[in-house]
């Protein structure tokens, strides 16, 4: 039970991580109908940036600057590229973005080489008992961090101008257009502020119990991806409750392991997926995407 | 205040919508554009409005002046600053949305707060059942309340020009008499309009000044008063064929064909 307890907790915190990324990918979708291949490498940016400006900086001038850094990243992707190709098909924007990231993955890879950078958290890697259940200080800052930042975000997407501007132009491009909105600018928020909760979810993935910043670290944000498809591309609800389950499944997983040899080692890896493959499986639009209609 | 002079428009290049149109719209004025499917005023109220870019439609010639200023070129949300305001067609209220907030979207491009609430005021005095309903989503009301809550929604902008294409679509003759109503009403709170319509009996009821659209070029204009005795626009539009003749009024129903619905 203590184990189980644990790692619900070590999950819930992954999964939070997982949710601030999938939201970032959702918004996007919504605001520049863009399928965003390029967050695995904002990601990777955003923790190599806060890793190389700790030493000269500090850890919380790095952690601000590294944050603005993926955020102004995100900034640039979309005036420069993505805005220019407003209107293309929804597949060769794909395809754009998976270039982008290709090209700032590849920079990043040369950069980082094959050190494992250090991010020194001031919290380091100290853990904290509730009860009988440990998790590391890094994962619980994590989980509080977490709330507040989806906290902020859905009373803004509920009650700010930026939010309404945001839910009208995903629901009706043209119209939104038509009553003055400006789409560009909704657009380009949009994905400052994915680019900021993916720093963020940087920031406490290359934490405790993980060493720290590698190229590995992009693989975090292809396991994000399954959390907002599964969740429903399109719904923002579905990205926190899809990076939950993923982020518990794969906790579960790893924590397991020994009972779960006969699936071979590192099976907590492909969890995420098979969860998706398996959600999809039954509900194909996601938890709480918006079923496609077809009029007959 | 708006006057278009040889209005040229093309679709993908190739697509002529409009050809050479002409119009002026008065200044505290309602002025009905009356035409079939595919006679191009939908295309018009794009080419004003600036969302003719969305469709891959160009001007190739002509002006549309607002007041003093060309309006070529402009985006949409520059053309909402300058007071003209565009209520689509079919609505296209966002249904996700509450009552309230869709109406706060219409009131996006201004920064003005007090102008605003002045505006959301009107809005619901004009439409009391809005009030009713803020907080429900817009997809709940009925045909009827979506096009009160799109004409609102265009209200909250405060324009000096309010441009309605096809408010009458899809609704029945009792609420397409309301509207009628309230455009009046709007008019004489000191907006113009201009207002595109396939029900004449409504829009002649309510104009000024009426232009009739034909396959993309004016083929009648004048006096609404005056537009509504014409034989033409009598047979074509208004449903009693003058002289019995039977191609006429086959065209005259066929003519008049509804939509398809749509949310």
């Amino acid at each position: 039970m203590t184990q189980f307890l644990s790692l619900l907790l070590n999950g819930i915190s992954l999964g939070a991580m997982y949710a601030l990324i999938a939201l970032g990918f959702v918004i996007i979708f919504k605001a520049s109908e863009v399928v965003s291949f390029t967050h695995g490498s904002l990601l990777l940016l955003g923790a190599y940036s806060i890793a190389r400006l700790s030493e000269p900086l500090g850890f919380l001038l790095a952690a601000v600057v590294g944050i603005a850094i993926t955020a102004l990243a995100a900034f640039v992707i979309e005036r420069v590229i993505i805005n220019r190709l407003r209107g293309a098909a929804v597949i060769s924007l794909a395809i754009v973005t998976i270039g982008v990231d290709i090209i700032l993955l590849t920079e990043l890879i040369r950069r980082i080489g094959s050190d494992i950078l250090n991010v020194p958290h001031p919290w380091a890697g100290g853990s904290v008992r509730v009860g009988d259940v440990g998790i590391s200080e890094n994962r619980l800052i994590a989980i509080a961090v977490a709330a507040v930042l989806i906290g902020l975000f859905f009373a803004a997407f509920k009650y700010s101008n930026w939010g309404i501007a945001m839910r009208a132009s995903a629901e009706d491009g043209e119209t939104a257009a038509l009553m003055g909105i400006k789409q560009g600018r909704v657009s380009a928020l949009a994905w400052v502020v994915a680019g900021v909760l993916a720093a963020v979810a940087a920031l406490f993935l290359v934490g405790s119990p993980t060493p720290g910043v590698s190229p590995s670290t992009y693989a975090v944000a292809l396991r994000a991806f399954p959390a907002a498809i599964l969740g429903g591309l399109d719904s923002t609800g579905g990205a926190l409750v899809g990076g939950l389950l993923i982020g518990i499944a794969e906790a579960m997983a790893a924590g397991y392991q020994d009972q779960l040899l006969f699936l071979g080692r590192g099976f907590s890896a492909v969890v995420p997926f098979i969860v998706m493959i398996a959600v999809l499986m039954f509900r194909p639009s996601g938890l709480f995407g918006t079923k496609e209609l077809t009029r007959v | 205040m708006l006057s278009i002079q040889d209005l040229h428009v093309t679709y993908g290049g190739a697509v002529q919508a409009v050809r050479g149109v002409s119009m002026e719209i008065p200044d505290g004025e309602v002025v009905a554009v009356l035409g079939s499917n595919g006679a191009g005023k939908t295309t018009l109220l794009r080419a004003i409005s600036g969302t003719l870019r969305l469709h891959r439609g160009r001007i190739d010639s002509g002006s549309i002046r607002f007041g003093t200023t060309d309006l070529a070129g402009r985006d949409p949300a520059q053309t909402v600053r300058m007071g003209l305001v565009q209520v689509p067609e079919g609505r296209r209220i966002f249904g996700r949305l509450t009552v309230e907030e869709n109406l706060r979207a219409g009131g996006m491009a201004s920064r003005d707060k007090a102008a605003k609430a002045r505006a959301q005021d009107r809005v619901y005095d004009l439409f009391p059942v809005l009030r009713e309903r803020s907080s429900q989503r817009g997809a709940l009301l009925s045909g009827g309340e979506q096009q009160m809550l799109a004409i609102g929604r265009a209200l909250m902008a405060s324009p000096k020009l309010l441009l309605l294409d096809e408010p009458s679509l899809g609704l029945a003759p009792r609420i397409i008499g309301q509207i009628g109503q309230v455009i009046a009403e709007i008019n004489r709170q000191g907006t113009s309009v201009l207002l595109v319509e396939q029900n004449a009996t409504m829009a002649l009821g309510v104009a000024h000044l009426a232009y009739v659209l034909d396959v993309g070029e004016v083929s009648l204009s004048g006096e609404a008063r005056e537009l509504a005795r014409t034989d033409e626009v009598q047979r074509l539009y208004l449903g009693h064929d003058g002289d019995g003749d039977g191609t006429t009024r086959r065209r005259a129903t066929s003519g008049r064909k509804l939509s398809r619905w749509t949310q």
